[in-house]
């Protein structure tokens, strides 16, 4: 998290991580039939698109060489307890969607991110999620139909 | 001109039936309060309610879409003046004079020059579309793939410099939107790209997967713990709403000079719509008598950014529609819309879809009345949707979200596109990357490689092709000026900085007004 704390850092990392997706996307594109400029395969775009992403990524990293930074940086604090509880809100609803149905998909997604958010009690987060399992059963599954059992065992 | 009227006309007619006008009602109604809700803008209420449109018929299905679009502008705007909210990153300059208007106890006075403003321009940019469009179809017929190729270069240069931050950093997010557009099946060969192994993938990147992922998971990582609750106490009544007379006199001007500029800017692809409200803020105090005035509650710095970023979303839709070059981000998920139900954007639509291009201009009438008429009894409901908590939100977007991308195929798969995109978004905000030039590189992407192909191959591969059709030098001599025109300025810049200069003032101090999350 310490190159996020200066802006000529920040930059440096930025345009090197441009490069690599550009590298990798060009390398992986070139595997694909390139052609001929009249008659281009299917790798032309991609590889030409890679290149000019890497070339980028490399003029972003030049340019913050010589740039002068003025201005203070928003310094924001590692937040691991809400990034955890996002991802694992989300990964929850896939699994449980697929292993247990709608209904236990919703009451996670919505208990697991609510927690994330330091301010909110467990007895709220409960409440929160009952209430958008209300929410799934009224508006999606009865109103709207949509095709997704309430519940159900060991993937369907 | 007698033609665009029986069209209008006619448009009217499908605006009104009763099946449409619901749909048209219901996006006004929900875009309004999504608008509202802190940290939602029009981009999460579109694509939130995308996957409900698969299966409608395109005409009531658009009408709704565009109604979510104008409809979480008008909300966006009562966050921003009411709250110091800006749920949408152009109404961040509407805050600069809007909230201290609120804290000198003239808030709703400036709701209601803000929704005449909006009416006003809105009104204008329909007008201006209803009379331009058919002439840019007949210029865009004489188009052959190597000038769409031009133009949408042009689309792309300008939508990736002209946003907010570094120009480079623009350009290498709108080519990773062009490299996401890549991942599938090639059409001309059937060869599959860049799907990592998974079936799901043959097929393209789910468009409300990508959206949802960049502007709804990335940005509540992004926010969690960190959007600081703003209570207020505000309390907005109906007769609070009406500006006294020296009010109106003094916003009329400024609310004609920022419809205008809307227009100006509207007319040109690629601009976004953040750009054209704060340089309607930054006109509209440089020729003010009173430049003193502006931060402190001018009641021209909110009447012109509101009324161009209106006539500007209004008039974007001419090449949007017409030339399928979208504007900025929301109307390349409005085109990603299109292009899912069918349709081919294009000088065609206007003949082959005559419902839904005149339908549409005439139900941004309709709608705009519709708001007019929501806003006035509903802005005290709206004050309190405005108190809902972050901690509470987000959950429960997050919950709309997941079951949202789950419907466009009824398939989990999607699900987890929108947390590998949210966790990449939320990576490249980290390294102040803008990732609204994703979502245009996305739509624009294989329409550029197919017209790329199909123009060298006309021209047996010669890349002159390009600069001797005269069209087409037209755009890429664009091309060249607007990079020509951001290396002078950065220089410019770079120089009066050295030379201990401060820059012109404008430029850094809206930056203030946006919160972390945008």
């Amino acid at each position: 998290m310490r190159v996020l704390k200066n802006k000529r850092s920040r930059d440096y990392a930025g345009g090197m991580l441009m490069t690599a997706i550009g590298l990798a996307a060009a390398f992986q594109g070139s595997s694909y039939q390139l052609g001929t400029l009249e008659r281009m395969g299917p790798g032309f775009f991609p590889t030409a698109l890679g290149v000019i992403l890497a070339a980028a990524g490399l003029a972003i990293a030049v340019t913050a060489r010589f740039t002068q930074y003025e201005g203070e940086l928003e310094v924001l604090a590692p937040e691991w307890r809400g990034w955890a509880c996002i991802i694992g809100a989300l990964v929850a609803f896939v699994v449980l969607g697929k292993y247990g149905g709608l209904l236990p998909a919703t009451f996670a997604i919505v208990f697991i991110s609510a927690l994330g958010d330091r301010q909110n009690t467990l007895l709220g987060s409960i409440l929160l999620a009952l209430g958008s399992v209300v929410v799934a059963v009224v508006v999606f599954w009865w109103a709207l139909q949509m095709q997704f059992p309430l519940f159900q065992w060991g993937g369907g | 001109m007698h033609q665009a009227l029986t069209d209008l006309w006619y448009g009217f007619g499908v605006a009104l039936e009763p099946h449409n006008l619901m749909w048209s009602f219901f996006g006004v109604l929900v875009g309004n309060l999504i608008g509202v809700l802190p940290g939602m803008g029009a981009l999460s209420a579109i694509s939130m309610l995308l996957p409900i449109t698969y299966t409608m018929h395109p005409v009531p299905a658009f009408l709704m879409l565009a109604g979510i679009f104008y409809g979480s502008m008008y909300g966006g705007a009562i966050g921003a003046i009411l709250l110091n909210l800006p749920s949408h990153p152009p109404h961040a300059v509407t805050c600069l004079d809007g909230y201290p208007m609120t804290r000198a106890g003239r808030g709703g006075a400036a709701l209601g020059v803000t929704m005449i403003a909006s009416f006003f321009a809105a009104s204008f940019g329909i007008t201006v579309m209803v009379f331009a469009s058919p002439l840019l179809v007949e210029a865009a017929l004489k188009f052959g793939p190597t000038e769409i190729c031009s133009i949408m270069l042009l689309g792309l240069l300008a939508g990736g410099t002209m946003a907010r931050g570094s120009p480079l950093k623009g350009i290498a997010m709108t080519v990773v939107g062009l490299l996401i557009g890549t991942v599938g099946t090639d059409v001309n060969s059937g060869v599959i790209r860049f799907s990592f192994g998974f079936p799901e993938l043959t097929d393209r990147v789910e468009l409300v997967a990508l959206a949802l992922g960049l502007f709804g998971a990335a940005d509540f990582l992004r926010s969690v713990n960190r959007m600081k609750f703003i209570g207020n106490e505000t309390k907005v009544r109906l007769r609070d709403m009406r500006p006294s007379r020296a009010e109106l006199k003094q916003s009329f001007f400024p609310m004609l000079r920022g419809t205008l500029i809307g227009t100006l800017f509207g007319a040109m692809p690629g601009t976004g719509p953040t750009i054209t409200t704060f340089i309607a803020y930054a006109f509209e105090r440089k020729i003010s008598k009173t430049p003193e005035r502006f931060g402190h509650g001018a009641i021209e710095g909110v009447a012109s950014p509101e009324a161009a970023s209106h006539s500007k979303t209004q008039v974007d839709f001419i090449p949007t529609m017409s030339l399928g070059i979208p504007g900025d981000p929301v109307m390349a998920l409005l085109l990603g819309a299109l292009m899912v139900q069918g349709i081919a954007p294009g000088p065609q639509l206007i003949t082959e879809h005559a419902d839904l291009f005149w339908g549409l201009i005439a139900s941004f009438w309709v709608g705009n009345i519709l708001l007019l008429i929501l806003n006035v009894p509903l802005i005290g409901v709206w004050v309190k949707v405005l108190r809902v908590p972050y901690r509470l939100m987000f959950p429960c977007a997050l919950f709309f979200i997941a079951v949202g991308v789950y419907s466009t195929n009824n398939s989990l798969f999607e699900v987890n596109e929108v947390l590998v995109f949210g966790i990449v978004g939320a990576i490249f905000m980290a390294l102040d990357f803008p990732v609204a030039p994703i979502l245009l590189g996305y739509v624009l992407g294989p329409l550029v490689e197919e017209n790329f192909r199909r123009a060298l191959l006309l021209s047996r591969g010669k890349m002159g092709v390009f600069l001797e059709r005269p069209i087409s030098l037209t755009f890429i001599s664009l091309c060249a000026l607007l990079i020509a025109l951001q290396v002078f300025f950065a220089a410019r810049a770079a120089w009066a900085k050295r030379h201990g200069r401060p820059g012109t003032g404008f430029a850094a101090a809206p930056a203030r007004a946006v919160p972390p999350g945008d």
